[in-house]
């Protein structure tokens, strides 16, 4: 079910939002205008992926540099070794609305669940 | 190019395997490691590792399922090196011969030969510096740099009472600076660990165990573990018959990645080997980015990137270095040259993504 978040508007190219659900979600504008969403907690260790370096369609972790692809969720670099899960995203009206995954996230160890 | 031998199975090892295969080299590749253990990270080694938040298996590098389709041979050391054949001669009596050569065998701690003292590089030091740390007394860390700082940063969490002695006026001060190696240093006092600077170790003493650490002033602090801190050598001296590391590079179809070359940061042994792989490849090499490295101590996490040079300037940007959170940006002629954060992990990205935009060159 796709459930509305926060105005496109509100995340200029190149910038994220940190959508508080549980567990958090990352919605990224990238400069190409593509909005991607992923979880936003690294799966190496406790990070918020939407306060990360976003460089096309990559995003790396602000802590330890891991990098995941925001199309697929895959680990483009270490240390990090699990993907982050992917959401089906789509922009109506102007607004991002998110259909979380119903897969389980893999979340880093000692994250809270 | 048919077949390529990478020499170190740690993070830059891997690093190479990955970007040959990513830069579409299909011939035969072989790992040397002289570890057991497959690639893993070292930096939780002195942080969650000791305080076992972490375990062995987390540290591991690669997903199971990775394929790169190359021959790891573990356990094995290379012994001795002909750049111009190529050929790797290791301890198992081989002699491994390639057209493309990796030189990736990083470093060891710098050891202290005494009863009762630690030093922590690999996963099997952590492993028997996880098991002493389990009763808790007096430790002596010797060397504030950021490994002996995370060791007492552990320790502390897990009850130990720490002192950390250096023998330079200011801590991290040839990373950081002096002013901001002091505000770094300070965390130590915060969380009830004792610092002592600008004292060398004049002796240590015990011979069934480790019984006390004494410092040039005469001071003697008696301790029940003591961990070393004191950097780190690069394990170039297979390389000696070569004529040394910057000898057997000088050959074409041998290239150096990785702690190997004097380097120390974690970064570079994961970016570093895509450059000199495309040197092998003949490829066009990616472009670099400021090195970065991080520290994690008493929970505040410190980032730093950049090319900082002695007399450039800092300015603090955000935040306040008294609680410990802040943002400090390093300048040079009007522009930045490094940054550093404490517990900025967003704002420390924006800036380090605005270096990259920077001169690099002091």
């Amino acid at each position: 079910m796709l459930q509305p978040v926060c105005p496109l508007s509100e995340i200029p190219p190149g910038e994220a939002y940190r959508w508080a659900t549980e567990p958090a979600v990352a919605i990224f504008h990238t400069e190409d205008g593509e909005v991607f969403a992923i979880d936003d907690t690294c799966t190496h260790q406790d990070a918020s992926l939407a306060d990360g370096w976003l460089e096309g369609c990559e995003v790396e972790c602000p802590l330890h540099a891991s990098k995941f692809d925001l199309r697929t969720g895959r680990v483009d670099a270490p240390p990090a070794k699990l993907p982050v899960r992917t959401h089906r995203v789509a922009v109506t009206d102007g607004v991002v609305h998110v259909e979380l995954s119903t897969e389980a996230p893999n979340l880093p160890p000692g994250a809270k669940p | 190019m048919e077949k390529v031998a990478i020499v170190g199975a740690s993070l830059a090892g891997l690093a190479a395997v990955r970007a040959l295969r990513r830069q579409s080299f299909t011939g035969e590749i072989v790992v040397v490691g002289a570890e057991r253990h497959r690639p893993y990270d070292r930096p939780p080694l002195s942080k969650d590792f000791l305080t076992g938040a972490v375990t062995a298996a987390d540290l591991a590098l690669s997903p199971d399922d990775e394929d790169l389709g190359a021959d790891w041979r573990l356990g094995v050391t290379a012994t001795g090196f002909d750049p111009h054949n190529r050929a790797v001669h290791l301890d198992s009596g081989e002699v491994l011969r390639a057209d493309g050569v990796v030189i990736a065998t990083g470093a060891r701690a710098r050891p202290i030969d005494h009863i009762g003292v630690h030093t922590l590089r690999t996963l099997d030091d952590a492993i028997v510096l996880r098991d002493a740390l389990k009763q808790s007394g007096r430790l002596v860390v010797i060397g504030a740099g950021f490994i002996g700082a995370e060791v007492a940063s552990s320790a502390r969490k897990l009850g130990w009472d720490v002192t950390v002695v250096e023998s330079l006026p200011t801590p991290l001060s040839g990373s950081l600076g002096t002013e901001m190696g002091e505000v770094v240093a300070r965390l130590h006092g915060d969380h009830g660990v004792r610092l002592l600077t600008g004292l060398p170790v004049s002796g240590l003493t015990g011979t069934d165990q480790i019984e006390a650490v004494e410092l040039a002033d005469g001071t003697r602090l008696p301790a029940d573990l003591v961990v070393a801190g004191i950097g780190a050598i690069p394990n170039v001296e297979w390389l000696a018959g070569a004529g040394g590391l910057a000898a057997a590079t000088s050959v074409p179809g041998v290239v150096a990645t990785g702690d190997v070359t004097g380097s120390q940061h974690w970064t570079f042994a994961l970016e570093n080997p895509a450059a000199v792989v495309a040197t092998l490849l003949g490829t066009e090499p990616p472009a670099a980015k400021a090195p970065y490295f991080w520290s994690d101590q008493y929970g505040v996490m410190i980032q730093f990137a950049g090319h900082r040079a002695p007399g450039d300037t800092v300015r603090i940007v955000e935040g306040d270095p008294e609680q410990r959170s802040f943002l400090a940006v390093y300048e040079r002629d009007g522009q930045p040259s490094a940054v550093l954060g404490l517990d900025q992990p967003k704002l420390f990205t924006r800036w380090r993504r605005q270096l990259r935009s920077a001169p690099q060159e002091a």
